[in-house]
């Protein structure tokens, strides 16, 4: 009797485990819901008029948060490109509540000026971010990413790993979405939309 | 001095964990403790379990607890890597040591006696008992490696803190108790598993191995799309990374099963020459 009771609740156990482990999403949500896996945004960086910022400075808008460097020859200029065309296209009310930073994980080549004339190619909502390896560490740490840097050419340039996600962060500051590369621009839209208008 | 400190970062922890922290120190000092004890008591240990054991702990605390952490989150390969060291190298190397009577004798008397500890060991025998059986063991053992390579499941264990933790100390867990079962130094008559039932089961787990190495090893698509998410430790072509993951999944993690069945049918030559020995 004892036995089977047992065993009963070692199945009941797993079951929970099981349901506990993919019950993480919410299935509505039709990028990846990180809202139980992430924490909210927070952060101690440079921003492109050389001024330290933090979370606080961008409260209120919904966040999109990617890390890259400027001379990134395809991921970075592809998703600021479509990020961009998805911000045009869900109108000018949510542009203004919409900010995308950019992260160089570049800090060695990419200085506020360069950030500045960059961003400025994809939008006003558009804003780069950089700071020293120290802060930068803390926060690709913060949300279990990294980079790492090739060996440099005879003309110095190297290559850099980084991670080709989008964290997207609601008006209070919690991580809510990660929208990867290959996900539909519709899922994209349609994400932002209901995130906007939280 | 700067190199010395560069070097010294890569010896410390990624990410402090005081559960690992705490059970590999818990582990070598309950050891330590045991083996003074029984040395007092005029029993030598000798040289080779004590280093099997004290290789195991160190291997655990190296690939959790230092900057192999970091790689293994952002690797592919190092994760495989590292799977292969806390659900095969280490938990091997802790049977093969046959560690429990030195570990009891490690454990001061106040404390082995409290009734919260008795009480736990009852609370946690039946389900060590249904965990252990000949059926449920293997299946456990090859199915947690399924289960964290779960596309979606992998994805979720490698974002979030939590179920990165759990997916390792399972590993760690279930590597424990599988090869505690297989390499229990109880003879068949004292208790322990048969030696037939042991190689059985050292066999029935390679396959499912080899095949998910192999598959790993060759797919032609990335399976894995969290390390590009996360970004990789240095550039590496994601295939490359997945390849050689494949490849760990399925020739080291294989090769430890043969050099049990190695182990077992040397522990039966040596019982049948003793029982010729003596009749």
């Amino acid at each position: 009797m004892g036995n089977a009771m047992y065993k009963t609740g070692c199945k009941t156990a797993l079951l929970s485990g099981m349901l506990w482990l993919v019950g993480c999403s919410d299935p509505s949500w039709q990028t990846k819901d990180i809202s139980e896996l992430m924490p909210p945004l927070e952060f101690e960086l440079v921003d492109e008029e050389a001024r330290s910022v933090t979370e606080a400075d961008y409260a209120g808008d919904v966040t999109l948060l990617f890390f890259g460097f400027t001379h990134c020859p395809h991921i970075c200029p592809a998703t600021l490109t479509n990020l961009a065309a998805i911000s045009q296209e869900l109108g000018e009310e949510a542009q203004n509540d919409l900010r995308v930073l950019f992260v160089s994980v570049d800090p060695e080549r990419d200085d506020p000026a360069t950030l500045r004339e960059y961003t400025d190619a994809f939008g006003p909502e558009f804003t780069g971010l950089t700071s020293d390896e120290e802060a930068l560490q803390a926060l690709t740490r913060r949300y279990r990413v990294t980079y790492g840097y090739g060996e440099k050419d005879e003309a110095g340039n190297y290559d850099v790993s980084h991670s080709n996600a989008v964290f997207a962060f609601g008006r209070d500051g919690d991580a809510q979405l990660l929208i990867r590369e290959d996900d539909p621009k519709e899922a994209v839209m349609a994400d932002l939309s209901r995130l906007l208008a939280q | 001095m700067g190199e010395f400190d560069s070097s010294l970062a890569y010896l410390l922890p990624w990410e402090f964990s005081p559960s690992w922290t705490l059970a590999c120190l818990a582990g070598a000092g309950l050891y330590v403790r045991g083996l003074l004890h029984r040395r007092h008591c005029g029993l030598h240990e000798g040289f080779w379990r004590p280093f099997a054991f004290f290789l195991g702990i160190v291997a655990i605390y190296t690939v959790s607890q230092t900057h192999f952490d970091y790689l293994a989150q952002y690797m592919f390969f190092v994760h495989r890597g590292q799977h292969l060291v806390l659900h095969h190298l280490a938990p091997f190397l802790i049977a093969l040591s046959a560690p429990l009577a030195i570990l009891t004798a490690g454990i001061p008397h106040r404390v082995r006696n409290l009734p919260t500890v008795t009480f736990a060991a009852q609370m946690l025998k039946p389900g060590y008992r249904l965990l252990q059986q000949p059926v449920i063991a293997p299946l456990l053992f090859v199915g947690l490696i399924y289960f964290w390579l779960i596309p979606q499941v992998h994805f979720d264990a490698m974002l979030s803190h939590r179920l990165y933790q759990l997916m390792n100390w399972s590993m760690l867990v279930d590597g424990l108790l599988f090869w505690w079962l297989i390499l229990d130094s109880r003879s068949p008559a004292s208790g322990g598993l048969s030696y037939g039932v042991r190689i059985t089961l050292l066999l029935a787990v390679v396959p499912p191995q080899m095949l998910l190495g192999a598959y790993l090893t060759f797919s032609h698509n990335v399976l894995f799309d969290v390390y590009a998410v996360c970004g990789r430790a240095w550039p590496l072509a994601p295939l490359t990374d997945q390849r050689l993951g494949g490849l760990i999944t399925w020739i080291p993690a294989t090769m430890m099963s043969v050099l049990a069945v190695l182990i077992i049918i040397g522990r039966l030559l040596g019982k049948r020459s003793s029982m010729y020995r003596y009749g």
